[in-house]
């Protein structure tokens, strides 16, 4: 008797699970074909890059899909030498190590006292650091331009944060970043417990001790996400150093790029702008493979906020 | 109790101080300076500027170039939330509830969704470059390779003043696509599977799924999509400054308003000018903001 419930149970449940597959048709072909379609288009164009990377002058010129008859990596010797692309990278890694680690730490101590500490004026600083992110850079981009010549004026200290510093515009990514930092992060030590700050604060911790040694560990994820976000934000900034970076051997990797770009024309090297591009984009291909989770959560985190 | 209270306000004032300063310093002050800088007829680093009132503004009136480039950013603010939205609805959807059940998703979602974010953490002007390679003109090109080999005559994708525009379009939504893929997956994954469920026993089908379930639960984030994007649109710089030819070219066919801006500050050296149109994109920003926030103002559906 048993047997024969289930087997009918189990029966209309098949049955069930047919009919409602007829009825939403034959799409599961069609679906894999179209997310193959975008697949490729996203993929093609940079393994084609790739492929061109390793070819002569002469093959790239000729039918864009032969193959390399051998592989030039002499390609990358000029791109990265001659071309200057490990000096640009090198310059991105210095200035991004600096900014991100800076407006990580000013940010989250930005953050944690305006969502934690109520005070006067704490309403209208916090709309200050948030009113950045309706402003379009570019309305700025002049004046900006003047302020950082004129701190390069300063005694002291100007030689080294005016135009053409690293010091500079490391100080300028970090400013340009508070508004979705400072607005990203307050909103995550808010959600946080008090309970536990509180407890240190009785037990005679400072309010600088609670916020690094509880606080901020606490804020992990949060921190992480946002660590990301400008991490690739800045690392990819492009205008910025367009207006405040014009001497060549501070650029840094967009800059770069964009030039070899201008200059193969003038030297005939195509090969060797395939070269660089490749460079730039497999580290990105290799970090990004490895931390795929992290960075797509981290990039989409704020928009979910 | 007044000794902590002293410590509490030496904290703030201490945590505050770096932040604040370094905000001001960089970010305040020069858009509050060019508001009066765009008054003005700077034009060089030893010049004094003379207050000249709305001049900037009444000459703008008259600037075909930077028209040109309002009615490109305007284009984009329209095509780019759209076309990029509908492709990452239609791709998410079918990750997420394109299964063979209707509501599960398909086979190997997560690589899809790794391949298609990709582009997003490359940089706009690695991007372009690289698409200034795959549109070359001659049998050279990824695009006009093949297309010759076939007969057809290449297509100028960049040299054509009819196609440029588009091109820029296109790159823009192959890079976006991916973020806003995953973006409406994450709130895909937010609704209960029970509702797809449900729909189904009640008889639903894929279109009726898609368009009386999945959309208005996704509602917010589409929103959030098309705020993002629009932003997109109207801060559009370095695609066209390093993609097209002449920067904005050819034959002012791409330029944006932002182009217009770098290329009168920092090649004419016309400082109040650029400043003034700096003003207009300002406006058309900030307005863009309101109107969004005050149009997505709408009942959330709890679940």
């Amino acid at each position: 008797m048993t047997t024969v419930t289930s087997w009918t149970a189990a029966n209309s449940r098949r049955l069930a699970r047919e009919e409602r597959r007829r009825r939403l048709g034959p799409l599961g072909v069609l679906t894999h074909v179209a997310l193959l379609i975008w697949t490729l288009l996203v993929m093609v164009p940079i393994l084609w890059t790739f492929l061109a990377s390793v070819k002569s002058e002469d093959e790239i010129f000729g039918d864009a899909w032969s193959l390399p008859a051998t592989l030039r990596w002499d390609n990358f010797a000029r791109a990265w030498e001659q071309a200057h692309i490990g000096q640009y990278m090198l310059n991105s890694v210095i200035v991004v190590a600096f900014s991100t680690f800076g407006t990580m730490l000013v940010g989250s101590m930005a953050a944690y006292v305006l969502a934690r500490y109520p005070f006067r004026g704490n309403r209208a600083i916090y709309l200050l650091f948030v009113s950045g992110l309706a402003f379009p850079v570019y309305l700025a981009l002049t004046p900006l331009f003047f302020v950082v010549q004129n701190l390069g004026n300063l005694p002291v200290i100007g030689p080294f944060i005016g135009l053409n510093t690293h010091a500079g515009i490391v100080l300028v990514y970090i400013a340009y970043s508070m508004p979705f930092t400072v607005f990203f992060l307050s909103a995550f030590f808010r959600t946080l417990p008090t309970a536990v700050g509180e407890a240190a604060m009785v037990d005679g911790a400072s309010h600088t001790r609670v916020f690094f040694q509880i606080m901020l560990p606490m804020a992990r994820p949060g921190i992480i996400s946002i660590t990301i976000f400008n991490i690739l934000g800045q690392w990819n900034q492009y205008q910025l150093p367009l207006v405040l970076l014009q001497e060549r051997d501070k650029w840094v990797l967009t800059q770069g790029i964009s030039d070899v770009s201008t200059a193969a024309g003038y030297d005939q090297d195509w090969s060797a702008l395939f070269a660089a591009l490749t460079i730039a984009i497999l580290p990105m291909l290799v970090v990004y493979t490895l931390f795929q989770r992290q960075i797509q959560s981290g990039l989409t985190s704020g928009a979910l906020k | 109790m007044i000794f902590n209270r002293y410590r509490r306000g030496l904290f703030i004032i201490s945590f505050l101080a770096a932040p604040v300063m370094l905000y001001l310093v960089y970010v305040i002050s020069p858009y509050l300076q060019a508001f009066y800088i765009a008054m003005t007829d700077w034009r060089g680093v030893t010049a004094t500027p003379t207050f000249i009132g709305l001049d900037n503004f009444v000459r703008l009136f008259g600037d075909e170039t930077f028209w040109k480039a309002v009615t490109h950013n305007v284009l984009l603010l329209v095509l780019l939330p759209l076309i990029t939205i509908v492709i990452a609805l239609f791709f998410a959807f079918l990750l997420n509830v394109g299964g063979a059940q209707g509501v599960t998703g398909i086979r190997g979602s997560k690589i899809y969704r790794v391949v298609f974010f990709f582009p997003q953490v490359l940089a706009v002007a690695v991007v372009a470059v690289l698409f200034q390679q795959v549109f070359r003109p001659d049998g050279s090109g990824m695009l006009n390779g093949p297309l010759m080999a076939l007969g057809v005559s290449p297509i100028g994708f960049l040299s054509d003043p009819q196609v440029a525009f588009w091109s820029v379009l296109g790159v823009m939504v192959w890079q976006a696509v991916g973020f806003y893929v995953v973006l409406f997956s994450a709130g895909l994954a937010s609704i209960p599977r029970d509702m797809f469920e449900a729909a189904q026993i009640d008889g639903a089908g894929r279109m009726s799924l898609f368009f009386r379930v999945t959309l208005p639960l996704l509602w917010d984030t589409v929103q959030v999509a098309w705020v993002y994007l629009g932003i997109l649109a109207l801060d559009v710089f370095a695609i066209v400054w390093v993609m097209t030819d002449q920067h904005g070219g050819p034959d002012w066919s791409t330029t944006v308003m932002a182009a217009e801006i770098y290329r009168n500050a920092f090649q004419y050296s016309r400082f109040g000018y650029a400043s003034a149109l700096g003003v207009v994109m300002f406006v058309f920003t900030v307005g863009f903001a309101i109107l969004s926030l005050r149009l997505s103002r709408r009942e959330r559906i709890e679940y």
